[in-house]
């Protein structure tokens, strides 16, 4: 069980952007894709989701070819965070995760009794049921972010894919939105995220893999590949490394 | 097309959709009864009262035979087709504004009103009878608004909905041209002065058999939307999100395009160009109920019909000579438009 990539390439028919990925995502596991900003990430996850045809290569979701499975089977399988934006209309945070329920309901239908319950359920894992009735558009990016993912949690996916899931957030709000992507994990769930910031990948995947200009410069597990070597080579720039007196390790951009 | 106004629901709380559509009525109850009370035969509540039970009793009412007549014949079909055409453009706004994320789009985004301005142009021009110039308005509209999407799917780079704006901006201006055209051949003593009436929009002598070709397609359309209303509102987050949450888009689009079309096109082909209306009614709609579509079209549709109505109550009696409606709507669609792009926040980005 699993979402597997092998020489996976992506892109547009005009105009392809990477090939030659492989990669494998298991329950329970969280997955960075780790690169420099338009190194390719962002169109690998669409690709990942099956909002992009791949190019080349296979892409399987628990066996199955992805772009085989009708839209709303993948919706049921594949949850999906993106990067948290204001938002035109001022839905409220309860009606904006209802929306995760979409999937799970017929064409003409309105969410039932039980997405009900589980919107709200979501909300409480997450710790956000307090703004409920909040409209969307006047919480916090940091709020917004963890609202997206009760959203892709009310979806009831195996796998959460999660774009840039910190980029617009500050300090204090990474660590949270962080800690929740971990629990997710703990809890079962494969987690794939998509980060520039290789501390972030150090501290919170098991697993990453290296992305640069489309490909895969790297895959294994998070610990062994970030070094200072590979991360020079993947953002051109030399890399200071700090190491605490408890062995933990952090990159500075030299 | 990414213009993010938060001008809604000003509280924290979302508005209470009892009270938004008590509101909603309210205004309704009063257009009608200011539209039969104004006038040169004058309804007033008692008489509407008494005609109502006549009819629900099978009893005569008692009222003037020329009274009766007024209110079956004249102004009655008028105040329906108000209703009906308020109600129309206000719930195909609400649903292009939500399909299209942003609040500033209105009916004719798409070329409806142009396509059907065309219509309605040459079928003057070719001295067509009044029901042949309804449909010719009708089928204009579908038919712009049908090249629009073909042309539109044909261009598969960029977001497919900021493309399909551009060309309905790009096919608007062909027609406004054809538009033109035909206004320039036009026998300027006969046919002119009834062309520039029809884009003007009126009611004026709206009659019973002009309902049905109306009242068919809006409650179709209107059906379809509300039918869809919870997809709708998925339909109003960024394209791939709607996918990722398990959406067909595409042919969602087309069955939301062409329900609110569908609404559009009628409206026009009855009371001619009437600007604004689809504008600005679901914006009050969801300062009433907030932007959750099944509260919100028929929000919408009810106080479309009542703000249309009192326009037209206006536009009969406020000046000897009737007054075009779109000249009333735009008068006070501006400042409000004005309005809501002073008091926006987050701006155009």
């Amino acid at each position: 069980m699993s979402l597997s990539a092998a020489d996976l390439a992506y892109g547009y028919p005009e105009r392809r952007i990477g090939s030659g990925i492989g990669l494998d995502l298991k329950a329970g596991e969280v997955l960075a894709l780790l690169g420099p900003n338009g190194g390719g990430k962002t169109t690998l996850l669409k690709t990942l989701l099956g909002l992009l045809p791949p190019q080349g290569g296979t892409l399987t979701l628990d066996g199955r070819p992805l772009a085989a499975l009708s839209v709303n089977q993948r919706a049921r399988a594949l949850g999906y965070v993106p990067q948290a934006h204001a938002g035109t209309f001022a839905f409220t945070v309860f009606s904006v995760v209802l929306m995760g329920r979409t999937a799970h309901g017929g064409l003409f239908a309105a969410p039932s009794r039980h997405d009900r319950e589980v919107a709200q359920a979501m909300l409480e894992r997450l710790g956000i049921a307090k703004l409920a009735q909040r409209p969307y558009t006047q919480i916090s990016g940091g709020e917004r972010q963890l609202v997206l993912i009760a959203r892709a949690l009310a979806q009831e996916p195996a796998y959460v894919i999660l774009d840039e899931p910190t980029a617009s957030l500050d300090f204090g709000n990474q660590g949270k939105v962080m800690g929740q992507i971990r629990r997710l994990a703990a809890e079962g769930l494969g987690v794939l995220f998509t980060t520039h910031d290789p501390n972030q990948a150090l501290a919170d995947a098991d697993r990453v893999l290296l992305l640069r200009e489309g490909q895969a410069i790297a895959t294994g597990e998070a610990a062994a590949m970030l070094t200072p070597e590979r991360l020079a080579e993947l953002y051109g720039v030399a890399i200071e490394t700090v190491r605490g007196a408890d062995g933990r390790v952090a990159f500075l951009p030299g | 097309m990414t213009a993010r106004f938060h001008t809604e629901c000003a509280d924290a709380m979302p508005p209470s959709s009892l009270r938004g559509n008590a509101f909603a009525l309210g205004l309704l109850g009063v257009a009608v009864l200011l539209a039969f009370g104004l006038g040169r035969f004058p309804v007033g509540p008692a008489d509407l009262a008494r005609l109502v039970w006549a009819v629900l009793s099978g009893q005569p009412s008692g009222l003037s035979p020329q009274i009766e007549a007024v209110i079956w014949n004249i102004r009655g079909p008028r105040v329906v087709a108000a209703v009906l055409c308020g109600a129309a453009l206000a719930v195909a706004g609400t649903a292009f504004q939500g399909l299209f994320r942003n609040p500033l789009v209105s009916p004719d985004i798409l070329g409806a009103s142009s396509g059907a301005a065309l219509g309605a142009v040459v079928g003057i021009y070719f001295s067509l009878g009044l029901f042949a110039i309804q449909f010719a308005a009708f089928a204009g509209g579908l038919v712009a608004v049908g090249a629009v999407y073909a042309i539109g799917s044909t261009i598969r780079r960029g977001d497919p909905v900021l493309v399909l704006v551009l060309t309905g901006v790009v096919v608007g201006s062909l027609l406004g041209a054809g538009i033109g055209l035909v206004k320039y051949w036009a026998d300027p003593y006969n046919q002119l002065p009834a062309m520039t009436f029809w884009l003007l929009g009126s009611l004026a002598g709206t009659a019973k058999p002009d309902l049905v070709p109306l009242l068919g397609p809006v409650l179709l359309g209107t059906a379809v939307l509300v039918a869809l209303r919870w997809r709708m509102n998925v339909m109003s987050l960024p394209e791939e999100e709607a996918r990722a949450l398990g959406l067909n888009t595409g042919p969602l689009r087309i069955a939301i395009v062409a329900a609110a079309t569908l609404v559009t096109a009628a409206s026009v082909a009855a009371a001619g160009i009437i600007g604004w209306v689809g504008l600005v009614v679901p914006h009050l709609a969801r300062f009433l109920v907030g932007p959750d579509f099944g509260k919100l079209l028929p929000t919408a549709a009810i106080l479309g019909g009542g703000y249309l109505l009192i326009i037209d109550t206006l536009a009969r009696t406020a000046a000897p000579v009737e007054t075009p409606l779109g000249i009333l709507t735009a008068v006070i669609g501006t400042p409000f438009f004005i309005w809501l792009l002073a008091s926006a926040r987050g701006g155009w980005s």
